[in-house]
């Protein structure tokens, strides 16, 4: 089980996180339909470290940015998002 | 091949069961092939399979990284059924459901293949309604389903605790009878020493690590063994669909999450149905050893770890529990997961890639298991013929950009909803 360190509230386990999209998924609504397209539905699905956004769902319920290895489940940073 | 029979053991029990030849070859990969297989499971097995016993392709490779059967195939809760919601999910598990029916006897290997029922529960009136639609659905093209009362359900399964008070209380239920469990390595064993038969070549320890492409059409693979040609290459790597999907250039609608599964002691039978409930997500068998298998939700994120988080077992362990109090008394063995390939519509990908010569089976979830022999013959089809069968049609890559996305929870287009 992960510990993730929080920015608001501090180190909690990681049943109180819900991961939401990778980075790279993020859709804005100006985009044209192939763009969506390719964000929505195509995936690095990366081995090793990688951009992720989670929320502290049952915690503060804030926005979070991970970078954090899906092999290894390392945590390199854990920041708020989007940034202030 | 040498035909297993009760005669040939007989035989064979002369000389200490001794004289029984290999189950399948050790080739070496020869420099070309018709249609290359990436990867040794189930999927990839029945389809080479397929190629050969349905369509005459016989120049066959599969190619596995590890051990044939390795992969998810080899770690799966093992149910079958075809109760789907979605009617294209209807028609290809309904199609692999009739196929496994009859399957140990084509492929002469004893798939221990047993419809013993697929329950799920109801827990309240609105779970009732929900099933009794779904039963209706299914009745309408023709799939078996029997709406159960809770007396109905009790008789059934005795130890299940269905007192007004209990955690989960039980209303009723939703049984397809033709559904129920099989033993995952002799899909694997079955299909690859058929299809060695058949003149496939089953390479073992050989790891695809990149395409042979020019102009927008692959010619072969390159492999921990050397390049391989093929006209024709079908990705079957579930997990790894992503990683090996890169080494062509693409991004696919996959996110590879894990599944754990736990087992117990194995004991006498006490369970002789497959339970399920929708509401609760923890599902129970009972394997012919005596283990009761249990399941339940996945883990969510992104993770290639094959290690499941704790949370999970305590809270599988305490559904089961709270359905099956008898449960309480018991040791649990092993827990394991598996990488499972999710889409991000819940349904599998089966057919063409951007890429001429390259096709794609994967994004099965956790729940390609049943569909094995299905998806195999409708992937032999697609790799022998060049086109869909109709079935497989709807289940294309393009759908996701076309809008037509195959929904089973209606809970739109995140892997981690399903
Ligand atoms: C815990 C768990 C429980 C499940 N329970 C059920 C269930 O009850 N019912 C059900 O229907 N489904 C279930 N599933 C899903 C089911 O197991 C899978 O959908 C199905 O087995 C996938 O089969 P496959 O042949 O596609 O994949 P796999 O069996 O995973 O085979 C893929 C193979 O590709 C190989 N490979 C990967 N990369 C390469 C490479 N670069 N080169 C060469 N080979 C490579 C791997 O080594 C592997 O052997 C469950 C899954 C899990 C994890
Ligand atoms: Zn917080």
């Amino acid at each position: 089980m992960m510990l993730i360190a929080c920015p608001h509230c501090g180190p909690r386990a990681h049943v109180e996180f819900t991961y939401e999209r990778t980075m790279d998924a993020i859709l804005s609504v100006d985009v044209d339909p192939d763009t969506a397209v390719a964000i929505l539905f195509q995936r690095e699905n990366p081995r090793g470290p990688s951009q992720e956004l989670w929320r502290h769902t049952y915690g503060c319920r804030s926005w979070l940015r991970l970078t954090r290895n899906t092999v290894t489940h390392d945590l390199a940073e854990v920041v708020a998002w989007p940034p202030a | 091949m040498k035909r297993f029979s009760a005669l040939a053991l007989l035989r064979a029990g002369l000389d200490g069961q001794k004289s029984w030849p290999r189950d399948w070859r050790d080739p070496e990969p020869r420099k070309h092939y018709d249609v290359v297989i990436i990867g040794g499971g189930g999927h990839g097995l029945a389809t080479a399979y397929y190629l050969a016993k349905t369509h005459g392709v016989r120049s066959v490779a599969v190619l596995e990284r590890a051990s044939i059967g390795g992969g998810n195939t080899g770690r799966n809760t093992t149910i079958v059924r075809s109760n789907y919601r979605q009617p294209a999910l209807q028609r290809l598990l309904e199609f692999s459901l009739k196929t496994w029916e009859g399957l140990s006897d084509e492929l002469n290997y004893n798939l221990m293949f047993s419809q013993r029922g697929a329950l799920f529960l109801g827990h309240s009136d609105a779970d009732m309604t929900k099933l009794a639609e779904r039963g209706d659905s299914l009745r309408c093209v023709g799939i078996d389903a029997q709406l159960m009362t809770r007396r109905q359900v009790a008789r059934l399964i005795p130890l299940l605790d269905i007192s007004p008070n209990a955690r989960f209380p039980v209303v009723g239920g939703l049984i397809q009878r033709r559904g129920g469990t099989a033993r995952h390595d002799a899909v694997a064993w079955g299909y690859a020493r058929a299809a060695d038969a058949l003149g496939v070549d089953v390479i073992q320890n050989c790891e695809v690590t990149g395409f042979d492409i020019t102009d927008g059409r692959v010619h072969g693979v390159r492999t921990s063994r050397g390049s391989v040609g093929a006209d024709r290459v079908g990705l079957c790597v579930a997990g790894n669909s992503g990683l090996v999907a890169a080494m062509a250039g693409l991004k696919l609608p996959i996110e590879s999450h894990l599944l754990q599964a736990f087992v117990s002691e194995p004991v006498k039978p006490m369970i002789d149905t497959v339970i399920m409930s929708q509401s609760v997500h923890c599902y129970i068998s009972q394997s012919d050893k005596g283990e009761l298998g249990l399941g339940g939700d996945p883990d969510h994120y992104p993770t290639y770890s094959q290690r499941g988080s704790p949370h999970r077992i305590d809270e599988v362990a305490a559904q089961a529990i709270a359905m099956v109090p008898a449960l309480s008394r018991l040791r649990m063995l092993r827990s394991w997961s598996g990488t499972t390939d999710m889409s991000f519509d819940g349904s599998p990908i089966i057919g063409a890639t951007p890429i001429d010569g390259l096709y794609l089976n994967g994004g099965w979830c956790y729940g390609g298991f049943k569909a094995t022999p299905g998806s195999g013959r409708l992937y032999a089809h697609h790799l022998a013929t060049g086109a869909a069968h109709a079935i497989a049609a709807p289940f294309s890559l393009e759908r996701f950009a076309l809008g037509a996305t195959i929904d089973e929870a209606g809970a739109g287009p995140l892997p981690q909803a399903r």
